[in-house]
């Protein structure tokens, strides 16, 4: 009854949606702005309608209502209640209604902001994101109805969405559970920020609609979208980093990236990104690539939509899956359309797109933003061609191929190092011209001295060319950016009198996207710190020992102390932990692990636990690997010492502070206006 | 000029160096025969290779029991002197090349990427000759163009303010 009222609302959700793009559409055209106030007053309803749908599922999942199917399916009795809550994105029903309702948050809140200045918007704005977010409940309505409950009838039991004729309600004992790997705190959150960076993008996108079918294609709706974009991109960033965070620690392969293709379909919507979020800065600044950054937001979107789509359709594993599931050709379908009419709309308006300024310099500021979009962009071929190979490979030549790792980074390695190169130079020089000599002069003290790091390094860590040369890029970029710091801070110290501290507080709080994006270049550095450690020096062993026994691994010893096996039947949980403790180099002891082996009885599946040692200079990582009972032999551990991988983690901590502080709203930008005209005009009187 | 040599280096040097590791790497994979190979040796072959079952898991990693058993199968196989390649060759013999980590037909799987992105390069290359082939004639006019665009009166400001102080 009550997943009967659930699929109830929901369906009024997605006509509502609806109506809300007629409305807007029909209203725009006929000039009826009574009908364009309805639909966005439409809209901002979809968002309390959508709440409650997802209250009342939440609700069938709390109270373990396994005559649902999707309830059946993603929980189980001795789950706790919070992982039943988040267990709504636990499975593809629930996870599609996720988006939605987050969909529908942000148009709510992009309906409420203050029009006037920008009416034309409005419509088209509510119109696109309309269409997407009533495309996504669409799918829950006919498809992925996570209010389907299981019926008997005469052929068995089945999911229904309306009861059969001479059917029963079933309601199984015991749900299946969660899959283990989901119920990491690490995997509670990852999801959400994913998603909240998914459906953020569709708002810039949604405003160069808007820009693009009223004909105001300036750079208005980059301006009113920017810090969407940057709050966007903050989400899937950080989506990115929980996700890889979550496999270091529950996987138990060592590592925090595999190229799987899920992680690169999160990933390749943050290449677009990113490279949109530089490309815009040349729009702003020099009104130029106005038809290359709409594609860039169109690709973006796209990729967004196509990001959900393989992670939910199954069509990675084959083909046949993906011609097999119901939603796979809808997304297909949905791209396409969102594609070509995007694009038509971009030819539409190209001449009107052309470039107000031309290109000074090979070496100017806009140059190097256009070198970094086309390694962005070279980065996402790579992904997506890798992606697709497998599938293009299946259909073409009927073999099936696995591209992993090698292939990746073989491809990408090299761009990456492009781009790190480029990272360092581009901060350095001006928008409009630069030449070799003023740039020269700029770089050669961060070269020199990124020259001396590298030579200790070499003296000291490694002799690995690679190695040398990415971790003389890094210090290069952390170099030039420290200098930028400095150079920007000491000139105000000494024009304003303040301390150092206050003049790069203040610097940096006058000037938020610079240098904010700053630190986003130094975060990016420590995280690639902890790359190169990792996939460069990484050691692994695996080896089966007795109680007291030890094993030798890069200057460690490990030695295992004891094993114990329990039942904890609460939580259905079998648990196997080994305590091993972690020596050094000169015998010092430093510390105990406790690996450990769960077993979860619903799922019937195990998850590996390792124990961590963490420093700046490595990481000790040991996983249980087997333990029989009684087994003489003993038991087996598998042991990575991972350097430097620390990095990465602190680096990405940086890196969500530096776009918060990037995208931390303006006070309002009028007032700071006069405020800064007002303190300029103070100043050169002060000259 | 300096900038596009060294992005010429770089992945030139990348790519030899890889060549050179992969060169090292596969010098001593063969064990003498009797020898009992030890859980390093069958991973570090395990580790390439892919389970048709388990999708982007890599052998070495994966829990499952099948996967256990193409484990104790490199073993044996090691055991018999069989060397590195000769076990790979029998897993995509057996099980089709998906087996590997990277697909088998070299040239198709990276051709595409690299000629996209050198017509990408291409394009923004012609791309800056045409925007600075007209701008050096008229460059000053183009300069005189270039200030007025910085519509934000904000940023602006905050550039006038900022460069005062420099």
């Amino acid at each position: 009854m009550i997943a009967d009222f659930g699929y109830g609302v929901l369906v009024v959700s997605f006509l509502t949606a609806l109506y809300s793009v007629f409305a807007a559409i029909y209203g725009e055209l006929k000039k009826l702005p009574n009908m364009v106030e309805s639909a966005r007053r439409a809209m901002l309803l979809t968002w309390p309608l959508l709440t409650l749908t997802a209250g009342i599922l939440i609700y069938l999942l709390v109270n373990d209502h396994y005559e649902v199917q999707f309830v059946y399916e993603v929980t189980s009795l001795s789950m706790p209640t919070y992982l039943k809550v988040t267990a709504w994105w636990g499975g593809q029903a629930g996870s599609l209604l996720f988006w939605s309702w987050l969909m529908s948050a942000f148009t709510s809140l992009v309906t409420f902001k203050k029009w006037d200045r920008d009416r034309e918007f409005l419509p088209w704005v509510i119109a696109v994101a309309g269409i997407t977010l009533a495309f996504f409940l669409g799918m829950n309505v006919v498809f992925e109805n996570p209010f389907r409950q299981l019926y008997q009838t005469f052929e068995g039991i089945n999911p229904y969405t309306f009861q059969p004729a001479d059917s029963i309600l079933f309601t199984p004992a015991d749900g299946r559970g969660l899959n283990p790997l989901l119920r990491h705190p690490g995997m509670v959150i990852h999801p959400p920020m994913l998603y909240l960076g998914f459906v953020s993008f569709v708002i810039p996108f949604a405003f160069a609609m808007a820009a693009l079918i009223t004909g105001r294609t300036d750079d208005r709706w980059i301006r009113l979208t920017r810090r969407w974009t940057l709050w966007a991109w903050l989400f899937l960033s950080a989506g990115l980093v929980l996700g890889g965070r979550w496999a270091y620690d529950v996987l138990g392969w060592g590592g925090y990236w595999g190229w799987d293709p899920v992680e690169i379909a999160a990933f390749m919507p943050w290449l677009t990104g990113t490279a949109f979020l530089h490309s815009v800065m040349i729009q702003e600044k020099r009104g130029m690539l106005k038809q290359w950054n709409m594609i860039l937001i169109v690709l973006t979107y796209d990729l967004v939509i196509f990001g959900t789509f393989l992670t939910r359709s199954g069509v990675l594993s084959s083909v046949h899956a993906f011609a097999e599931s119901a939603i796979g050709p809808l997304f297909f379908v949905f791209i396409g359309f969102t594609l070509i009419t995007s694009i038509a709309l971009i030819i539409h308006r190209w001449d009107s797109l052309k470039s107000e300024t031309k290109m000074t310099s090979l070496l100017s500021r806009e140059a190097l933003f256009l070198l970094n979009n086309l390694l962005f962009i070279g980065i996402l071929v790579v992904c997506f061609w890798g992606v697709i190979y497998p599938l293009i490979s299946e259909l073409f030549t009927g073999q099936k191929v696995t591209v992993g790792p090698p292939f990746y980074e073989r491809a990408t390695g090299p761009l990456w190092a492009s781009l790190m190169l480029l990272m360092g130079i581009a901060p350095l020089s001006a928008w409009g011209h630069s030449t070799v000599k003023t740039l020269g002069r700029a770089i050669w003290k961060p070269t020199v001295g990124a020259v001396i790091i590298t030579s200790v390094i070499y003296a000291t860590y490694t002799q690995k060319i690679i190695a040398l040369i990415s971790f003389f890029l890094i210090a290069l970029v952390i170099l030039v950016t420290i200098y930028e710091y400095w150079r920007g801070a000491h000139a105000r110290q000494r024009s304003q009198g303040e301390n150092f501290f206050a003049a790069f507080w203040n610097l940096t709080g006058r000037n938020r996207r610079r240098y904010g994006g700053y630190i986003i270049h130094l975060s990016m550095m420590l995280m690639a710190i902890g790359i190169v450690g990792i996939e460069m020096f990484q050691v692994e062993t695996q080896g089966t020992i007795a109680v007291g026994d030890s094993i030798n691994i890069s200057g460690y010893t490990i030695k295992y102390k004891e094993v114990a096996s329990w039942d904890d039947n609460p939580s259905g949980v079998n648990y196997t932990r080994a305590v091993v403790e972690i020596y050094g180099e000169d015998g010092a002891y430093l510390g105990n692990l406790k690996p450990r082996k769960d077993f979860y009885f619903d799922s019937q599946q195990n998850m590996t636990i390792p124990g961590q040692l963490a420093s700046l200079k490595d990481e000790v990582y040991v996983l249980l690997i087997n333990w029989e009972p009684i087994s003489p032999v003993g038991t087996t551990f598998k042991i990575f010492v991972n350097p430097l991988v620390n990095w990465l983690w602190m680096g990405s901590f940086l890196f969500i502070v530096g776009i918060i502080i990037a995208a931390w709203p303006d006070k309002d930008t009028e007032l700071a206006v006069v405020r800064s005209s007002k303190q300029v005009r103070q100043a050169s009187a002060a000259d | 000029m300096s900038l596009i040599s060294s992005k010429k280096l770089l992945p030139m040097a990348f790519f030899v160096s890889l060549l050179l590791l992969v060169l090292l790497s596969q010098s001593n994979s063969v064990l003498a025969q009797g020898e009992e190979p030890t859980d390093d040796d069958v991973n570090r072959i395990a580790k390439q290779l892919y389970c048709p079952v388990c999708e982007s898991t890599p052998l070495d990693a994966c829990p499952t029991e099948a996967c256990r058993q193409w484990r104790d199968l490199i073993r044996q196989m090691l055991a018999e002197g069989k060397s590195e390649d000769e076990i790979k060759q029998y897993f995509v013999a057996q099980y089709g090349a998906r087996v590997l980590s990277d697909p088998p037909n070299r040239l198709a799987s990276y051709a595409v990427p690299v000629i996209a992105f050198l017509f990408g390069a291409l394009l923004l290359f012609r791309g800056f000759r045409m925007w600075i082939k007209p701008a050096e004639s008229e460059a000053v006019s183009s300069m005189d163009e270039a200030k007025p665009v910085q519509q934000d009166e904000y940023i602006q400001k905050m550039e006038e303010e900022l460069n005062k102080r420099k």
